[in-house]
């Protein structure tokens, strides 16, 4: 993986928040949820620094980081999709909208847009099953998508 | 102060938020300020009413009147018409399928007519973000009665006598858990509250939360006075923003107040708690598996015991109880265990909470009394099946249950029956689905679900389950012969002993349970190629009906991989050694000429 230089005020800030935490050790998941909000992602960079400050090796982090989904060690897109694969969405057609999603913004679940305005994800249930198909955009949620409407969703981007 | 005329409780959950609730709430308070109305009409913030399918829902008290739907645009309406004039908008009004007639009382539609709400007993009727509202609805009651007047052995007896099990999917007996988390001797004991929801099509629990976050604290203080503890943990998925801020301000209230910290009602009990946030592990709601990740490590399960009981988080005695088994707890003792046992079967007490979703008219959160069967819960509460489609399973207890069919239609909803019958309760998921649903499919989206969770530390699970992914896999690809369906069930037995923890233990059930109420759509798979759901796209052939096709040209056009081939104005064929199934003939032709065999 290529070196990444992390910004002096967002390191600093990571710093900050391991202090808070009293830099312990059994913090670790909570100081994580932290950088994720500071950096938008985790890259090996700043998990080598919580390693460091939480004094665990890099590979306890790693381990961590790697075991839970809602980390991510890839830099996420300027609107993020997220569609909902939970049995009640499956079960109406999330599949389908999926595919669509592919095809329309040219993007692999995990991947990001070559321009960064897109990347996709797949995420287990957002607990608004009444409106299933679902699909998030950032913090916005749609309900009872058509994979017809996928294009028109898209476009508001 | 004049007593407010009208409340608008306007559902503040998930569902309704997505769809608009909170723009449909500010446009309320602007409309009411507008019209000077602030001495008439009072906009309330509520939890989850359950009837998501309907949602956004604004229910207006005292009258029960039940809006479905309602956009933004509709408030005006309504303020102008109910509040001001009386009369009810009747085009919001929910309309029965059956009869076809708007229902204007809410206690009148089958949705809810069944229902005995006892975990959900507040969501809907309080603003979860004021205690006051809570302690109007007898909230903290249950607490000042353990304090005040029982020893911590009289309550976990009344617990015990309750009859109350683990809603988290287990069913072990509450009170027997606390006894035993109550006999360690211990410097520091923990109340620890599972809510790492991690069943996909489940939401019970972020409802209550979202609804009722004082319930659930109120009832880990009852525990932790029963169990000798003095902290309290919540493990929550760091994915319910919401019910986290919720629980927050609830936390922070009930501080303010006195009934979290030192020295409770005066009575010497000393109780916080403090949120843990979970990161997206399915695994985490089995208990060990949970402990661990509170303590910062990777989210596996160790073998019990020691139980958690002995030996839980940070290696002192912990008990954990699910969101909707602590939501019980107020109830039994502010009515009284005999109460409470009343309700349900023997064997098992009180009511359930579950997610109803899928291809049912009715989606939404539900509780019934234990005993009611599948049928009353799918026809009467839901309403039925989508668009008149035939019903063909429902499928209980999340990645670790079964599929039941129509012949366990009247089976009554117990933790015991529902094992019998090859599924189990699990935390409440209730997905149902129609002819249109490939059960094969089925078993493969949950195997997926499983492979994806598996935490790795055990061989059956990490690598069994993957396989019998590739199995499956390869039978929806129209690859599967019979040997594989040989291989899928003993495969599936030999992980089901083996496996360390929960998770594994159960994962073969969605594939088992298919094969034994759907074992003809197995075979028909594996012999005859032939999805009759027709999901398995690679098994379907796109045919061209030659006494319509025009020879217009569009679909050999469109065709991605050049299979459709015919002269201009005169039907063409579709080559199947080429055609990859896609679709787009299908979708193009404005004919209707091509078909799906």
């Amino acid at each position: 993986m290529a070196n990444i230089k992390l910004a002096e005020d967002k390191l600093k800030a990571l710093i900050e928040v391991c202090k808070s935490f009293n830099n312990e050790k059994g913090e670790l998941i909570n100081v994580l949820h932290k950088a994720q909000e500071i950096f938008g992602y985790l890259p090996a960079e700043v998990q080598e620094v919580v390693a460091h400050e939480l004094n665990v090796s890099v590979a306890t982090v790693y381990g961590v980081v790697s075991f839970y989904s809602f980390f991510t060690m890839k830099p996420k897109g300027e609107n993020p999709i997220s569609v909902c694969l939970g049995t009640a969405c499956y079960v109406r057609g999330a599949e389908k909208v999926l595919e669509e999603i592919k095809k329309v913004a040219k993007v692999e679940v995990g991947e990001t847009t070559p321009d960064g305005k897109f990347s996709l994800a797949c995420l287990r249930c957002v607990g608004a099953c009444g409106l299933a198909p679902v699909l998030m955009i950032g913090q916005k949620v749609y309900g009872r998508v058509a994979p017809e409407k996928v294009n028109e969703i898209l476009a508001e981007y | 102060m004049a007593k407010i005329k009208y409340h608008i409780l306007c559902c503040g959950g998930t569902g309704c938020h997505a769809s608009k609730s909170d723009v449909i709430m500010s446009r309320f308070n602007e409309v009411i300020n507008e019209k000077g109305l602030t001495s008439d009409a009072k906009v309330v913030a509520t939890g989850c009413f359950g009837f998501c399918e309907q949602g956004p829902i604004v229910k207006i008290l005292p009258d029960n009147t039940f809006y479905t739907r309602v956009t933004p645009e509709d408030v005006e309406e309504i303020i102008n018409e109910h509040i001001i004039k009386g009369r009810k908008v009747t085009r919001l009004l929910y309309t029965d399928p059956a009869k076809n007639e708007h229902i204007e009382d809410s206690k009148h539609m089958n949705f809810y007519k069944k229902q005995i709400r006892i975990a959900l007993r507040n969501c809907g009727f309080i603003d979860p973000e004021n205690i006051n509202e809570y302690i109007a609805r007898e909230g903290y009651e249950a607490l000042s009665k353990v304090l005040g007047e029982m020893t911590p052995q009289q309550a976990i007896e009344e617990v015990k006598l309750s009859g109350l099990r683990g809603r988290g999917g287990g069913g072990f007996p509450t009170g027997l858990k606390w006894e035993f988390a109550s006999k360690y001797q211990a410097d520091q004991k923990y109340v620890v509250c599972n809510a790492d929801e991690g069943d996909p099509g489940a939401f019970m629990d972020r409802s209550i939360l979202e609804g009722d976050p004082h319930s659930v604290l109120e009832a880990m203080e009852i525990c932790g006075y029963c169990i000798g503890a003095t902290k309290g943990l919540i493990y929550i998925r760091a994915e319910y923003p919401l019910a986290i801020h919720r629980l927050k301000v609830a936390i922070k209230q009930a501080r303010e107040v006195g009934l979290l910290g030192k020295d409770i009602l005066g009575t010497g009990f000393d109780f916080d708690v403090e949120l843990r946030y979970g990161a997206g592990a399915f695994v985490c709601g089995e208990e060990t598996a949970l402990i661990h990740s509170m303590e910062g490590h990777r989210g596996e399960p160790t073998v019990k015991p020691p139980f958690p009981a002995e030996s839980g988080y940070l290696k002192k005695p912990s008990n954990v109880n699910n969101v909707e088994t602590f939501a019980n707890i107020p109830v039994i003792f502010n009515k009284g265990a005999n109460w409470f046992n009343k309700i349900g079967t023997e064997r098992s007490k009180g009511t359930k909470v579950f997610a109803l979703a899928g291809k049912i008219n009715n989606v939404g959160l539900i509780e019934v009394p234990m005993g009611t069967t599948l049928r009353e819960v799918i026809y009467e509460i839901g309403g039925g099946i989508k668009g008149g489609k035939k019903f063909k399973a429902v499928q209980t207890g999340g990645p670790s249950g079964g599929c039941l069919t129509e012949k366990h239609l009247d089976v009554p909803i117990e933790y015991d029956t529902l094992i019998a019958a090859g599924s189990m309760m699990g935390s409440g998921g209730m997905i149902v689905m129609d002819e249109d649903n490939c059960m094969v499919s089925v078993a493969k989206f949950y195997l997926e679900f499983t492979v994806e969770e598996s935490c790795g530390k055990c061989t059956p699970c990490r690598i069994g389950n993957k396989r019998l992914h590739e199995i499956l896999d390869k039978i929806t690809k129209g690859h599967g012969t019979m040997e594989d369906l040989d291989k899928l069930k003993n495969l599936s037995q030999v992980i089901k002993d083996t496996a360390l923890c929960g998770l594994g233990q159960t994962s073969p059930n969605p594939v088992l349970s298919t094969i034994d109420n759907f074992w003809d759509e197995y075979v028909e798979h594996v012999t005859v190629k032939k999805c009759r759901a027709g999901v398995c796209t690679s098994m379907l052939k796109f045919v061209i009906d030659p006494e319509v096709c025009i020879g217009c040209t569009l679909c050999a056009r469109n065709c991605p991989v050049n299979a459709i081939t015919g002269e201009r104005k005169s039907p063409h064929q579709i080559n199947q050694d080429i055609c990859i199934k896609c679709g787009t003939c299908k979708e193009k032709c404005k004919f209707g000429a091509i078909s799906i065999k």
